[in-house]
């Protein structure tokens, strides 16, 4: 664990202030950037199927002067469970936290099935998790459950 | 309505009270066995219990017995239903969401039953109101009120609903009635086998709902040797309206025909259902067969939708 941090230190030394990302499923650092959304008065760095010792390969994303709401870290793990977010203030990481899904995904995801209502009204999606690693999500409105792979961001 | 009710039962009803009801998911195992014991107590007369109320009955779809059925059930217990039977008459035609039509028609009512085509609606519809909701069918996803009907048809032949071996066959990729009741049997904890051609098999995602319950089942296109096997034989009606080529359709439509030879094979407590309305899958000379089952669902259906209007308004005696 502290080599992990240590690791850390290293790669997001650059980052004065800000948030890192790390361990994103490969392919999705694009997504999670789009999920987060980057204001004007910050930067992002993107990494995409970087090496990692735990997972083979990895996407990592890094965003200056950006903080993280509990709710967005929560949402970032439809993007890799294992996803971990570091805060840094002076170049130092103050806080680590590894991603959690919630029990359920409000506003976050569309629906893959054509014929569910939240694609034809104006409703806020919403998903039950049914099942981390992988993930599975099941729709509240239609009930189509739905595998790791089918998962559409908003 | 002689047996008091069971503490069980009674707490389920209080639970339904200004519910809604939109999934058989909904439920667990024991409260669907629960319900079945309530809808029991549903047979025969309860005028007037729902007096003064009034059911909306939107139906943006086509049904006929659905409808009928909440219709006869609502007046039976002495209640009025306001509605319509076709989208095309409804302000859906101008453009209205579904949620802005339930919130001008909470107006009018004292609970819902929607049947719409897009999966997902009811739960929509529920979302927009604090009335109860009954879900008439949504799309291919769900039609609980059917289901508790089929099961509550399999519990008063069969004594249980339970650690029987229930054979569907014919279009399962498609029909709604056999998703909800394969998903419903399968959590009751029954063997079930799933009979179709190829192109008509249960979809994966379905499978996938029977593996994440750990349910038994096996795939074959084998009627004849499953049929002596079974205790329910539960068949659907291939529809036409779902394939794009009518060459396909032709290819299937008649590889199943269920005739009284066919039925004559299975055990003596075999029951035939069907969700009606049939084509030619049951021959006419199941029909007065005792194990044609299929006349008794349409008849139960009034009897569960009873039971599931007066839970929801919190009218039991």
């Amino acid at each position: 664990m502290s080599d992990d941090v240590s690791r850390h230190k290293k790669q997001v030394a650059k980052l004065r202030h800000g948030t890192v990302i790390d361990h994103l499923s490969p392919g999705m650092a694009l997504k999670a950037l789009e999920m987060i959304g980057v204001p004007k008065h910050s930067a992002a760095l993107i990494g995409v199927n970087l090496a990692s010792a735990k997972a083979g390969r990895k996407d990592i994303l890094k965003l200056e002067n950006i903080e993280l709401s509990d709710e967005q870290i929560d949402n970032l793990a439809v993007l890799g469970p294992s996803a971990t977010v570091c805060y840094i203030r002076e170049y130092e990481i103050v806080k680590k936290v590894r991603v959690k899904l919630p029990e359920v995904l409000e506003g976050v995801l569309r629906c893959p099935n054509p014929n569910c209502i939240t694609n034809h009204d104006r409703l806020t999606t919403s998903f039950d998790v049914e099942r981390t690693s992988p993930t599975q999500v099941r729709c509240t409105f239609c009930e189509r459950l739905i595998s790791e792979d089918d998962i559409v961001l908003l | 309505m002689s047996e008091p009710w069971t503490p069980i039962e009674r707490e389920l009803a209080e639970q339904m009270r200004g519910n809604d009801i939109i999934s058989v998911r909904q439920f667990r195992p024991q409260e669907l066995r629960t319900l079945l014991s309530i809808i029991e107590r549903f047979e025969g007369d309860q005028a007037g219990l729902l007096r003064g109320k009034v059911l909306a009955a939107l139906f943006f779809e086509p049904s006929t017995r659905t409808r009928l059925s909440f219709e006869s059930a609502m007046a039976r217990l002495g209640g009025g239903v306001i509605g319509f039977a076709n989208a095309g008459i409804s302000s859906a035609a101008k453009g209205e969401t579904l949620q802005d039509t339930i919130r001008i028609v909470e107006n009018y009512c004292d609970l819902f039953v929607i049947r719409h085509p897009r999966e997902g609606s009811a739960r929509a519809a529920a979302n927009a109101t604090s009335l109860p909701v009954i879900n008439g069918g949504d799309g291919s996803n769900q039609h609980p009120t059917q289901t508790l009907l089929d099961l509550y048809t399999i519990k008063r032949r069969l004594g249980r609903t339970t650690q029987l071996r229930i054979g569907f066959v014919g279009d399962l990729k498609y029909g709604r009635a056999a998703h909800s009741l394969v998903q419903a049997t399968a959590m009751l904890g029954n063997d079930l086998v799933l009979i179709a051609p190829t192109s008509l098999r249960l979809p994966k995602r379905h499978i996938a709902e029977l593996d994440v319950l750990n349910a038994s089942y096996e795939e074959t296109a084998d009627l004849p040797n499953a049929i002596p096997t079974l205790d329910v034989l539960y068949v659907t009606r291939i529809q036409r309206e779902r394939f794009a080529d009518p060459l396909n359709y032709e290819r299937v439509k008649n590889v199943y025909q269920i005739n009284r030879a066919a039925v004559d094979t299975g055990k003596n407590e075999l029951i035939v259902m069907h969700p009606l309305p049939r084509v030619n899958e049951i021959h006419p000379d199941v029909d007065a067969s005792p194990r044609a089952a299929y006349f008794d669902q349409a008849k139960n259906g009034v009897t569960v939708r009873k039971a599931l209007l007066a839970l929801l308004m919190g009218a039991v005696r």
